[in-house]
């Protein structure tokens, strides 16, 4: 059952020339783990946008096209129902917390809702559990680490308990390590409650493991959506410019160059490593 | 930037902190009118030390007094100015009783401007904002006033980058004539007020993701409730301004210059 | 040249940031300067312009000490580009924005037009001349930064963090653009966290951890020294975390490029083969 599914969206910002996105048909299933990824400009964010009414709802705009997430047309609702439905995670972890103690904001979607105190509170600490922050619930957000206060943002987004989650881009100030615990917390939220992911990012490298399903996008339009291992494997993927991970780089030069692999393209270095170690470990054959 | 250090929460946790701001308000509006009410010095003499309990039970003895010291220089206009027109009104003679009247005005105004001190000083931004949100206030102001809050210290630090950044291009700030100065904080301004921008538009759309607008009726995860603490406030607030109001009607208010 | 001679600095809210940190970086290198949030890679650069000054130690550069001297004065030597162009963009055009700088030094507007004109050239902005800054993208006001500080052609050029939110293109350009720089013998000190960034540069690394230095040396070594990065919670780059758990092979374990990779890994598995008949 398709969660969102977009037939022909092109959106162009008021004022703007030409359309941010055109002609974007895609369908993300229900509990999927999406990557959306491509070179700065592409698209992605726009698209993200549409998914909980942002646009065209606050951006105005014009949309042409279909939308429909969790079995509602986005265009005909307005964004705080969405909200219910699909959380938006974004790029800068400050931006995106505005009360004085950590627990406040995990609580404000939940207080905008009308929700009463205690069911309030339960879906609170529940989501500050999940993400592993229930201890910083009574600093101020200012005092926290960015990594953590990405955690805070999901937190935040995760109490509304929608189905969908979209994240757009939200380890581009954090370091690796911090990034890392972030990808393993929506893996987890993936994996273990069904939740729908769909991750905008840069860093192949650290994402790709996890998604069965990415989608490429270059000025506007997409160029390549389907499984995983198939889409990365291609070559023309490679010269749209994308961080393709090295470990499947790596797999690519070695296969042309001779070398006998097994035919399942590697996303990470773990996957890589398991191949080479059966390709150069000398036979135990008598 | 020592300036914005003070709204770097501190969780301080004094019985005057945990008191419940609302009845504190009240009570720094009762101290308000006793003020008002009287024009002699003795009794704004009692009102000016009735705050010392309070500032020491909070600890917040250094802060006060650095508030105090601000209001010296007005203190001391007052004081000039009242002490000058009484002083030719009697006609070039200094009398006691237009030195203690001086006096009184003020330390009127200390109390006044001392009073509020006291309040902003033992009260968190969270727990103000907190009883903006519980009282009949539009939640959109309190809002406003919670977030702008949380944001100083973030302002105060990005200024800080934006300074650098700009003299890592060869910006003196320090050089020049008054008129030069000014222009030159113009490459400060402008990077601060459009990143404030852009940061306004980031959480404009990070409010609508959460559902900002779906409800009139606002839920809130903290209650504000009274405690006995309160109840005591609110007695002494009771009986400063029922004492106040029977002085002032019945008693004779003694000046200290009948004395000399 | 700069030289820190165990440098301390503590924060006014009494934060020590630097512990007694000794460093020499020579005309010419390309060196990176990493470790985790608040280890004191910033506050360090911060120094070599006279932005901060130490509580403790002596920072000279080229032989001046900078405490007895002006940011301003070393800002002719130093350029920094600070991590976000937001922080610094004002002009009414990219012109103006380039020439900000130029004009705080007093060159002259000759020479102001021409090296406008050069550093537009250089990071591909010229169409954008007479554009307003605050119209272009964020990766085009990023450049324009850059340019911005180009122009006075400084020796030495400290880019803090300046791959946040780039994408694989964009870095492959800074990338580029470094070497270019290196060709013409300037000093490049890059603050940043993004070990594969490094791993493709292969510069001098510094490790900081809690104020201190905590390793120092070709990007190779360190960059597979696991004790070290684990001290400053830095991650393994992609290619050494493969080579890491290839050891028992007899494979070396400090290759971080990929080419390097490739080649090792064929040889062996050829000689491999060649064995086995």
């Amino acid at each position: 059952m398709a969660v969102i599914e977009t037939k022909n969206l092109t959106y162009t910002y008021p004022g703007g020339t030409k359309p941010s996105i055109s002609d974007v048909s895609i369908k993300v299933e229900k509990g999927e783990f999406v990557l959306i990824t491509g070179p700065s400009g592409c698209g992605k964010t726009t698209l993200c946008r549409c998914f909980n009414g942002l646009i065209p709802h606050f951006y105005q705009g014009e949309l042409k096209g279909e939308i429909t997430v969790a079995e509602m047309d986005a265009t005909k609702h307005p964004t705080y129902e969405m909200a219910k439905h699909v959380g938006l995670v974004f790029q800068n972890p400050e931006n995106q917390l505005f009360a004085l103690s950590i627990e406040k904001d995990v609580a404000f979607g939940l207080e905008n809702l009308g929700f009463p105190r205690e069911e309030m509170r339960k879906r609170v600490d529940w989501a500050l559990n999940l993400t592993g922050i229930y201890d910083l619930r009574e600093r101020s957000p200012y005092e926290v680490s960015g990594g953590q206060q990405q955690r805070v943002a999901i937190a935040a987004v995760l109490a509304m308990q929608p189905e969908i989650i979209v994240l757009d881009e939200p380890t581009s100030f954090l370091d690796p390590l911090s990034a890392e615990k972030i990808f393993e917390v929506i893996h987890e939220l993936n994996k273990k409650l069904g939740i729908t992911v769909v991750l905008v990012e840069h860093r192949l490298d650290l994402t790709a493991k996890y998604a069965n399903h990415i989608i490429i996008m270059d000025e506007g339009k997409v160029c390549f959506d389907g499984e995983t291992r198939e889409v990365l494997s291609t070559e023309e993927a490679r010269l749209i410019g994308v961080g393709i991970p090295k470990a499947t780089l790596l797999y690519q030069m070695l296969k042309r160059d001779g070398m006998t692999l097994s035919n399942v393209t590697p996303l990470s270095s773990d996957e890589i490593t398991t191949l080479l170690l059966e390709a150069l470990k000398p036979d135990d054959r008598s | 930037m020592s300036v914005f250090d003070g709204l770097k929460f501190r969780k301080v946790y004094s019985p005057i902190h945990n008191l419940d701001p609302r009845m504190k308000f009240i009570y720094v509006c009762a101290v308000f009118v006793a003020a008002i009410i009287f024009g002699e010095l003795l009794p704004l003499i009692a009102l000016f030390l009735m705050q010392i309990p309070f500032v020491l039970l909070a600890g917040v003895q250094r802060e006060w007094l650095r508030s105090l010291r601000g209001a010296v220089f007005l203190a001391a206009i007052i004081f000039f100015t009242n002490f000058i027109f009484s002083f030719i009104g009697a006609g070039y003679v200094v009398l006691a009783a237009n030195v203690e009247y001086a006096a009184a005005m003020t330390l009127r105004f200390v109390v006044l401007v001392e009073s509020f001190s006291v309040f902003f000083l033992t009260t968190s931004p969270d727990h103000l904002g907190l009883a903006l949100e519980q009282t009949r206030v539009p939640y959109e102001f309190s809002f406003a006033f919670t977030t702008a809050v949380r944001f100083v210290p973030v302002l105060a630090e990005e200024a800080q980058t934006i300074m650098d950044a700009q003299k890592a291009r060869g910006l003196e700030l320090e050089k020049g004539n008054f008129l030069k100065r000014i222009r030159n904080y113009v490459p400060v301004l402008i990077p601060l007020i459009v990143s404030a921008i852009r940061r306004s538009l980031e959480l404009a759309e990070a409010m609508e993701s959460r559902a900002w607008g779906a409800t009139k009726k606002r839920t809130n995860l903290y209650a504000l409730k009274l405690h006995r603490g309160d109840f005591a406030l609110l007695a002494i607030t009771i009986g400063v301004l029922v004492v106040s109001i029977y002085v002032r009607l019945y008693v004779h208010v003694p000046t200290l210059s009948q004395f000399l | 040249m700069i030289e820190v001679e165990e440098v301390n600095f503590t924060y006014p809210n009494g934060v020590e940031a630097l512990k007694n940190v000794s460093l020499v970086i020579k005309n010419g290198e390309f060196i990176a300067i990493m470790g985790q949030n608040g280890a004191g890679k910033t506050t360090l650069v911060k120094h070599f312009n006279g932005l901060l000054k130490p509580s403790k130690g002596t920072i000279r550069v080229d032989g001046v000490e900078t405490t007895k001297t002006s940011v301003a004065a070393l800002a002719r030597t130093v350029g920094f580009v600070f991590q976000n162009p937001d922080h610094q963009l004002f002009s009414e055009t990219v012109e103006e924005e380039i020439a900000f700088a130029l004009k705080n030094f007093g060159f002259e507007e000759e020479a102001i037009q021409k090296r406008v004109t050069w550093a537009l050239n250089l990071l591909g902005l010229t169409q954008y001349r007479k554009t307003s800054p605050f119209m272009l993208s964020g990766g085009e006001r990023k450049r324009v930064a850059l340019a911005s500080v180009l122009a006075w052609d400084p020796q030495i050029l400290i880019l803090d963090e300046p791959t946040i939110g780039q994408d694989y293109q964009q870095k492959e350009k800074l990338r580029q653009f470094i070497v270019q720089m290196q060709t013409q013998r300037k000093t490049v000190v890059i603050v940043t966290h993004d070990v594969e960034f490094v791993a493709e540069c292969n510069p001098r690394v510094v490790l900081m951890k809690e104020g201190k230095i905590v390793a120092d040396g070709e990007g190779k070594e360190i960059l597979t020294n696991l004790e070290a990065l684990a001290q400053s919670s830095i991650v393994l780059p992609q290619i050494a975390q493969i080579f890491k758990q290839l050891t028992p092979l007899g494979l070396p374990k400090n290759i971080i490029d990929i080419y390097e990779a490739k080649d090792m890994l064929l040889r062996t598995w050829r000689k491999g083969e060649n064995e086995r008949f």
